[in-house]
């Protein structure tokens, strides 16, 4: 009975514990003139700072693309903080790409006093946190969560990227009126709400516009290692442009198969894709002549894109993807929304939340990923995706 | 002899219940007084839904002796169901606890039903073959959920499978869509409703464990070949205990899937499944209050991590390893053996 | 034609499945745990050869060796620290140290070599230069026309699957550490009483597989040249799968079933559906299982009574 007592004992230490952390973040940072600056944002927290908050996937499986958002938007978070004018403390929470884990992490960055959110980096996350900022009236702005499930119903969130339906009937057209191929033929990841929503609209616009397509393959999790099932049944249909709504890891995959195989049709991605230049390794002939929409380039000659791209690369070491761009985008984007509407730190989430809907619907905006974009009721962005095709290693505009 | 043993066992079983409902009491005291994080808050529902599954699972595990790795499975079937229903009586019963409750019983109905048609072929093997054909199946109710379509109208129900031919009618709602699993679900799961949940759920298993059923189930488990040859009918109880944990684990689904406003049928894969099993071990094989402890305590765990960003869930890892290793010391291992009933020789717990 | 592709492509698929279901065998059949940190051992063997071959330009079998060695010393490592301690422990405890082990090493991966995918350089390939000067890269054998299509790396793959299981077989049968091996897994009591160290065996068992999952993670990720921190997870799962398949313990076993289990998910792809292909996997895994409980060359023990 005695140690039975002493292991019911200790693993309640281990409760108290942790609840003594969970709570002692809330009491010290509740407020949000509180004076203890998070380690992770590297700017001096003067009280005069908005608390911009976001989750994304920082460990696990989909990671790249968390600490993508999270680093992209650390540099606009530096550049605006430097300008002096207003002034920014940012904070990333982990969210595994998992909705539950999202909510924890957003209900976090509550205790903390997120004023402004940056929602979550992948979609499903996003959707589950939309609900939360919903109810709590924190205005959100998602860099890169796609789905209409996350703006759907929402008056206070807002995307910075296409809405997946949007990419598939715009990747349709595109191919329609380019007269791209007469055979289509789709690889897409089945488990996956992004590829699924795009290719759902991609086929629907497809059968509009009369094009044909003679195949239409999935993948999973687990079984996304050999493509040569798929790959065969686009060959054997005589497919001569295969449309990839995915991420570019399965893609590269994909593409070095096809190429084993002596396979080579045309390859149409969409913004997922973007990214795939970059891979540590990866052998770029492979990517020759795929085509892809996308709103980031990041070989563009643009000014501020080449800003942005060389101090990605010094602080990280790594080419960023347009995940980072589109958070970069969000900050700025921030910036002027608050300035525009004369915002001031001391303002309650809630007060920011109605001046943001206010801007964000009659505001135009400038950034990495688009010219003059701006935002419906709805929540989804207007910007026109670039056509893409990859040269020599790198992206040609379309047209 | 006999009575005092029992009068243990009962003893046990009212501190696990006592223990509950101060937990409960506590928590609602400082919800209403506001010094409950939020981020404590946001868990409670999840803790609820963890500690049932770690209860029902514990039953199969510790009571009934055999590995299942598979048990999100049956979550992601109470889940889907559960919330399927949810959302198609969502006008024709306002009351959201009604609501609930019915949601609860369909998605333990269906997970029950689940765990009859896998327990059929499941319960005939043993040990490490046994886990591998729970873990098959966990994945193919996760691939069937990844391919469903659910919809309702006002010709009821409809359903298809590979792509959405479900053709509703205007006004009606895809409610299952695929690999998007459903979204914008009501919340109405309440941390009261998860506290109910995990009393009925100890109520159903301490029962079990003490009736005659459970100690067939517990003879089964010690000794199977004794157990037959003194009649008990091994495939009956063996089929209760399974039954019963999956219809347990349905309900945890259900919970959990309503306390947010989407789900997909990924989330019930094979890590939670793993997850739930941690819980049962760390919290000790038959030993009820153990699982929920250490269901509430890794739940929170890697959320009191956050202060440690990058590092959080290595440092998670480390917890895991070393709480693994501090209690199955050999020096802690003689008296733990004394009252976590499942703690036997290797042989037996493969 | 195509059948016979898609049979390649199988074999292909499940030689990798094979490689990795040895480790996971081998290390059953002695110390009786599942290894669930298998899979990230895997890893931590293909980034190791990773930075060898494309960071420091080393020849790919200097890598392999690196690669082999660095792994084996983990292996080594986390047996005396992590499972070692647990010897007397059920199973079970041993089974979530092993999961533990398993998020360690991915999230330090995560950490030391960050999320983003590297490619993995395909280094069986035949390179050739003809009269012009131009550089022509063979990377398989084209069989009638073009029509069939062997890659290097499957073929390679195939011989050093072979290859492992004809030595740990030969080990095994012959050599006084194998036979060691044998009598640890068939009763460790009576191994110790022979005069056997069973704790030695032990770890020279997590040595030797630690070592072949080195192997099987250079072969993985020449096959499918994406390398990022969670790689090793889902083959490990599949192989473990495929060596319960097989019957688990047995080393014909572990090839036979990853190859078979390659073979069906490809089929599967193929003739039903690729949308349901894991669900038909796994129903066809159930459906032997339930044929021959113990695997398919499991030994069927008989229950004494």
């Amino acid at each position: 009975m005695m140690k039975k007592k002493f292991f019911a004992l200790m693993m309640a230490m281990v409760m108290v514990l942790s609840l003594a952390a969970c709570g002692g973040d809330s009491g010290t940072t509740d407020t949000p003139d509180s004076t203890d600056a998070p380690e992770n944002t590297g700017t001096e927290a003067t009280g005069a700072a908005f608390k911009l908050g976001g989750t994304g996937p920082l460990t696990g499986g989909a990671a790249i693309y968390g600490n993508a958002a999270k680093n992209g938007a650390q540099i606009a978070v530096d550049e605006i903080n430097a300008m002096g004018g207003i002034q920014f403390e940012l904070k990333y929470e982990d969210d595994t790409h998992d909705a539950e884990k999202a909510v924890n992490a957003y209900n976090a960055l509550k205790d903390w006093g997120m004023q402004i959110s940056l929602g979550s980096v992948t979609s499903k996350p996003c959707e589950a946190t939309s609900a939360e900022t919903y109810a709590d009236r924190v205005f959100a702005l998602t860099p890169s969560a796609s789905s209409t499930g996350t703006i759907e119903g929402k008056d206070n969130m807002f995307q910075m990227c296409f809405m997946d339906p949007n990419q598939g009937t715009a990747s349709a057209q595109y191919i329609a009126d380019k007269g791209l191929g007469a055979k289509i033929a789709v690889i897409w990841k089945n488990d996956d709400p992004y590829s699924k929503g795009i290719h759902d609209t991609f086929i629907a616009k497809a059968a509009e516009l009369g094009l044909q397509v003679v195949s239409d393959t999935t993948f999973a999790d687990g079984n996304d290692t050999d493509f040569s099932v798929q790959l065969s049944d686009a060959q054997s249909n005589g497919a001569d442009l295969v449309f990839l709504p995915m991420y570019y890891q399965p893609a590269s995959l994909i593409l070095a198969q096809a190429n084993s195989k002596g396979y080579t049709p045309k390859w149409f991605g969409v913004d997922g894709m973007d990214g795939i230049l970059t891979m540590d390794g990866f052998d770029t002939a492979l990517a020759e002549g795929v085509m892809l929409l996308t709103p980031f380039n990041a070989d563009s000659t643009d000014e501020r894109t080449a800003a942005f791209v060389a101090k990605y690369q010094e602080q990280f070491g790594e080419i960023p993807n347009q995940f980072a761009a589109d958070a970069y985008d969000c900050v700025y984007a921030y910036k002027q929304a608050l300035e525009a509407a004369g915002a001031t730190p001391d303002m309650s989430a809630e007060e920011l939340c109605d001046l943001m809907i206010a801007q964000f619907t009659s505001m135009t905006f400038d950034g990495l990923t688009g010219e003059s974009m701006t935002w419906d009721a709805s929540g989804a962005v207007s910007k026109s995706p670039k056509g893409m095709v990859i040269e020599n290693g790198a992206y040609v505009g379309l047209d | 002899m006999k009575a005092l043993k029992l009068n243990k066992t009962t003893r046990r079983n009212y501190l696990t219940y006592a223990l509950v409902i101060l937990a409960y009491a506590i928590l609602q005291i400082m919800g209403s007084t506001g010094s409950l994080s939020s981020s404590l808050k946001g868990m409670l529902v999840p803790i609820c839904a963890y500690v049932v599954m770690a209860v029902s699972l514990n039953l199969t595990v510790g009571v009934l002796g055999e590995l299942s790795l598979g048990h999100a499975g049956f979550m992601s079937v109470g889940a889907f169901t559960g919330v399927t229903v949810a959302v198609a009586l969502q006008d024709a019963i306002p009351a959201a606890p009604v609501r609930m409750v019915i949601a609860l019983i369909v998605g333990a109905a269906f997970a029950a039903l689940a765990g009859f048609l896998i327990g059929i072929p499941v319960l005939r093997l043993n040990g490490d073959y046994l886990a591998i054909v729970t873990l098959a199946f966990g994945e193919i109710i996760k691939s069937i959920f990844n391919n469903l379509y659910v919809g309702v109208d006002a010709g009821g129900l409809h359903m298809s499978l590979l792509s959405d031919k479900t053709n509703l009618a205007d006004g009606g709602r895809l409610i299952i869509g695929g690999p998007m699993g459903i979204g914008g679900i009501q919340k109405i799961s309440t941390f009261t409703a998860g506290f109910l949940l995990v009393m009925v759920t100890l109520v159903i298993v301490f029962h079990l464990v003490n009736s005659r059923a459970g100690r067939a189930i517990m003879a089964i488990r010690d000794n199977r070949i004794a157990a037959e040859s003194v009649g008990v009918n091994i495939t009956k109880y063996k089929m209760m205990a399974f039954v019963t944990s999956a219809a347990l684990a349905g309900s945890s689904g259900v919970l959990f899937a309503m306390n947010y406003s989407t789900i997909v049928a990924n989330k019930f894969d094979f890590n939670t499944s793993i997850l739930v099993l941690v819980f049962v071990v760390l919290g000790g094989l038959g030993n009820m209050l153990g699982s929920i402890i250490a269901a509430a305590a890794l739940t929170i765990l890697p959320e009191a991590l956050r202060q440690f960003s990058d590092y959080r869930m290595l440092v998670y890892a480390i917890v895991l390893i070393l709480v693994m290793l501090a209690t199955n010391n050999p020096t802690f291992k003689a008296f733990f053996s004394r009252f976590k009933p499942g703690n036997r020789s290797g042989k037996e717990a493969a | 034609m195509t059948f016979l592709n898609f049979l390649i492509s199988g074999i292909s698929l499940g030689s990798i499945y094979a490689i990795i279901a040895l480790g996971y065998t081998m290390v059953y059949g002695i110390a009786k745990m599942l290894n669930f940190a298998h899979g990230d051992v895997i890893m931590v063997g293909s980034y190791i050869c990773f930075f060898a071959v494309s960071r420091y330009e080393m020849p790919l079998l200097a890598g392999v060796v690196l690669a082999m060695a660095v792994c084996t010393v983990l292996g080594i490592v986390v047996e005396r620290l992590a499972y070692k301690p647990l010897r007397q422990a059920p199973s079970l405890a041993v089974l979530i140290t092993a999961i533990g082990v398993s998020y360690f090493l991915q999230n330090a991966a995560q950490l030391l070599w960050t999320s983003s995918p590297k490619v993995f350089p395909n280094a069986f390939v035949i390179k050739s230069v003809d009269s012009q000067g131009v550089e022509t890269v063979k990377t398989g054998i084209q069989l009638f026309d073009g029509q069939l299509n062997i890659s290097y790396v499957t073929l390679v793959t195939i011989a050093a699957c072979v290859i492992i299981m004809a030595g740990l077989t030969l080990f095994t049968t012959y050599t006084k550490m194998g036979k060691a091996m044998r009598a640890c897994s068939e009763d460790k009591g009576a191994a110790q009483l022979m005069g056997i160290n069973v704790n030695g065996t032990i770890s020279m068992t997590f040595a030797i597989g630690s070592a072949l999952a080195a192997i099987a993670g250079v072969l993985l990720c020449s096959a499918y040249p994406t390398l990022v921190p969670t790689t090793g997870s889902m083959p490990g799962i599949k192989a473990f799968t495929a060596a319960v398949f097989g019957g688990i313990g047995s080393i014909p076993g572990a090839l036979l079933g990853g190859i078979l289990l390659g073979i069906i998910q490809i089929f599967t792809q193929a003739y039903i559906s690729t949308q349901l292909a894991d669900a038909v996997v796994f129903a066809v895994l159930i459906v032997v299982l339930l044929v021959k409980p113990a695997g398919l060359l499991g030994k069927q023990i008989r229950e004494k009574v």
